[in-house]
């Protein structure tokens, strides 16, 4: 099942469109990337889907069913403008973060002395916020936002504040949470953190949604065949009906790096194959894009062509 | 609803819990009176051991003889026998108040008197001074004309005028301009500085709640309009805290005060019962009740002013006033970033407040009934000071009646339109807010 279905989603402001007939699918139990430059409308989507604006047209369906008031106890929001109630204590404030999500106040203490066990924090509970760094205040802004156990939690750059132990450890709990069978979307301008989690993502310029589906076949998508060895001694030469060879740089004495690009219907195996002839081949790999180079070519607009040359050119 | 309810609830005890709330709950009516208290008790202490002014005298006329058998509490006097210019010069010379020259005069028509000094002298002293010399020149106009003093004293005469209310079932209620008077215009200004107060409480939260960026968080699990609600209705009921404990601190206070004073009325029924049986001292039981008269009057017209009906239009008032206003408090903390930056707003939204305030001297307490009083009384915006100013002189049913009904549709429309700039304003950091604006995010669709 789909955990949100976005159909067609537009949103217009007096001087602009903030999204223009977005529609985005987001399968169960994934962790889903919802990628864009600054302004292109994310932070929009994601109001929209926690009922803090409302959408002009189109329709949002969450876990089979149209959004109405009540799903705000389903999501888990982590904005990126984020922040607590400074005076108030760490246990008082998740109490009432989690009453506000519809927990019962019995339930919600129990939940809480889980989640700060779980970060082994549990005598935070009478600090006071402003007395926290502002590492401990994000964990504290972690859990309260997973507290309630939604079924989708929406992370807007969850990791802006964190030091990489602590990114570290929010991470294992996010892999965490959608093992227990969260669904997790995820909003970033950080590309390592989409390689490393997301399953699926989607891409926003402009207010419009450019690019969307799962990662792997995304990536497949942009595969432009080109390849690069690590080899010793510099020179050697390749049928030039078969490849085309790019780049040829010097790594360390006569250990070089050469970038060649095959002709369609030439696979890996092939290549090595003939390379092994020529050359004392010592790493061989396909240069795949990665989501950075694929953020930044859609993003400046260039297509898919110019992906691909930016691709074998780099 | 629940929700709303929990947001009242934190409004509520974080700022109950606090310390200085009961810091200022329990020293604002001890401490109100105690410095009042302690202002007069040393303006009077003062008055008492001021040291007197010396005045120097050249009485050419000799009709005032002003020595030192004429000396006052705040002036002594010293006669000098020398010529003018010499005795100028003399009293330059010295450091003493005042130099009093006093030529030759007819006493129809003195002229020619001179006061000399070295400072400044206050308005007051040389009023005093006037008025001693007057007195003297009145006793002599009395010799002249041969009257006694003691036939003049008996002419005074004093008359105070009890005022009765009648009202149309001719039905007769005894009242008093002067209390009236004061009730209403310490009612008019406590509900104009609470709302200003808790108004601007309201503000400082919202701008707490966009400054510290929770507001995403919050209205992620409730809509802006419930946040705006509960913690409107939540300072609301600190408000309503505050005055119970007061009023409850005050009339304990107050009772005892007057008791230690001997003005509480049962013991001096007693005493009076006591003396009745006494017959020996019917005389002094006699003098006792000329003594209590005035306090008894006092007291009686304070018994019928209805309190309880002036204590629930107040809360009423209060909590009008307070809705209409919090709200478009509620608006501008929403809008803005700091509470610099909500200057600007602050004052034009106070006006009619400010209007009613002024109104409430100009027009309400003058002319309770005039035309200007009716409107001020009327309007929503003016009306929570007007309306409690008026109260204690009598308003008619119909006119209280509608009075409120229009500050009810008062505050739904404030808090109608400030709920529509606030959920916009809330969410918008980085933006150069001015009323244009704001307009803007009003007409936004939702």
């Amino acid at each position: 099942m789909e955990a949100l279905v976005v159909k067609e989603v537009s949103k217009h402001y007096a001087e602009h469109t903030a999204l223009d007939k977005v529609s985005i699918t987001i399968p169960e139990k994934t962790i889903f990337g919802l990628l864009g430059p600054n302004g292109a409308g994310k932070t929009t989507l994601i109001r929209i889907i926690n009922q803090i604006i409302n959408k002009d047209e189109g329709e949002i369906i969450i876990f089979g069913e149209k959004l109405k008031p009540g799903h705000v106890e389903n999501i888990g929001y982590l904005p990126e403008e984020r922040g607590l109630y400074k005076k108030m204590k760490v246990g008082d404030q998740l109490l009432y973060l989690a009453q506000l999500k519809g927990l019962s106040r019995k339930d919600a203490l129990a939940k809480i002395k889980i989640w700060l066990e779980k970060f082994e924090i549990k005598d935070w509970w009478h600090k006071k916020v402003e007395d926290l760094s502002k590492g401990m205040a994000q964990k504290v802004q972690f859990i309260s936002t997973v507290l309630h156990e939604p079924k989708l939690i929406i992370l807007d750059e969850p990791f802006s504040g964190f030091d990489p132990v602590n990114a570290q450890l929010i991470t294992e709990k996010i892999l965490e949470l959608k093992d227990q069978g969260s669904t997790i979307i995820f909003s970033t301008h950080r590309m390592e953190t989409v390689e490393s989690l997301c399953d699926h993502i989607a891409l926003i310029n402009k207010s419009k949604k450019i690019l969307e589906g799962p990662k792997k076949q995304i990536k497949d998508q942009y595969r432009s065949n080109t390849f690069i060895v690590e080899h010793r001694g510099n020179h050697f030469s390749l049928p030039s009906e078969k490849y085309v060879l790019k780049k040829q740089v010097i790594i360390e004495g006569d250990l070089f790096s050469t970038t060649i690009q095959a002709k369609e219907g030439i696979n890996g195996n092939q290549v090595i194959r003939d390379l092994i002839d020529i050359t004392d081949v010592y790493s061989f790999q396909e240069r795949l894009p990665t989501m950075s180079d694929i953020f930044i070519s859609l993003v400046k607009g260039e297509g898919d062509e110019a992906l691909k040359k930016h691709l074998q050119e780099a | 609803m629940n929700k709303v309810w929990l947001i009242i609830q934190r409004e509520f005890l974080i700022r109950v819990r606090k310390r200085s709330f009961l810091i200022a709950t329990i020293l604002v009516p001890l401490l109100v009176p105690t410095i009042l208290g302690g202002l007069i008790y040393i303006a009077v202490k003062e008055a008492d051991s001021a040291k007197p002014d010396k005045v120097m005298v050249l009485d050419e006329s000799g009709q005032f003889n002003l020595d030192s058998t004429k000396n006052t509490k705040r002036f002594h006097f010293m006669p000098l026998q020398i010529p003018l210019e010499q005795a100028k010069k003399v009293y330059n010379e010295t450091k003493d108040f005042a130099f009093l020259y006093v030529p030759q005069f007819d006493i129809n028509k003195p002229e020619g008197l001179v006061i000399y000094t070295q400072e400044n002298p206050s308005i007051e002293k040389i009023g005093d001074l006037e008025s001693i010399l007057q007195d003297r020149v009145r006793d002599l106009k009395l010799q002249e004309y041969k009257i006694d003093k003691e036939v003049l004293k008996n002419l005074k005469t004093k008359i105070n005028l009890k005022q009765i209310n009648l009202s149309k079932s001719g039905e007769e209620k005894s009242s008093n301009s002067g209390i009236l008077y004061g009730l209403g215009f310490a009612l008019g200004i406590m509900i104009y500085i609470f709302v200003l107060v808790y108004g601007i409480q309201i503000m400082q939260g919202v701008i707490d709640e966009k400054t510290s960026k929770v507001v995403e968080v919050i209205v992620s699990s409730v809509k802006p309009f419930q946040l705006m609600l509960g913690k409107i209705i939540g300072i609301a009921g600190v408000g309503v805290l505050q005055f119970l404990i007061w009023i409850v601190l005050i009339t304990f206070l107050s009772s005892s005060v007057l008791g230690y004073f001997g003005l509480k009325m049962p013991q001096k029924q007693a005493m009076e019962q006591v003396a009745k049986k006494i017959q020996d001292e019917e005389v002094k039981q006699a003098v006792q009740q000329q003594q209590n008269m005035q306090v008894n009057e006092l007291l009686n017209n304070l018994g019928e002013i209805p309190f309880a009906k002036i204590a629930f239009v107040f809360v009423f008032y209060f909590l009008g006033g307070y809705l209409l206003y919090g709200a478009l408090f509620a608006a501008v903390g929403s809008a803005v970033e700091s509470m610099q930056e909500s200057q600007q707003f602050q004052f034009p939204i106070t006006i009619p407040l400010l209007i009613g305030y002024f109104g409430l001297f100009m027009f309400v307490l003058r002319d309770p009934h005039g035309p200007v009083s009716f409107w001020l009384s009327i309007i929503p915006f003016t009306s929570p000071v007007a309306m409690v100013g008026l109260i204690a002189y009598g308003v008619a049913d119909w006119q209280l009646a509608l009075s409120m009904f229009l500050l009810i549709g008062g505050f739904l429309f404030t808090t109608w339109v400030a709920g529509r700039i606030y959920r916009v304003g809330i969410l918008m950091t980085g933006t150069k807010v001015n009323w244009k604006v704001m307009v803007k995010w009003f007409m936004l669709r939702e």
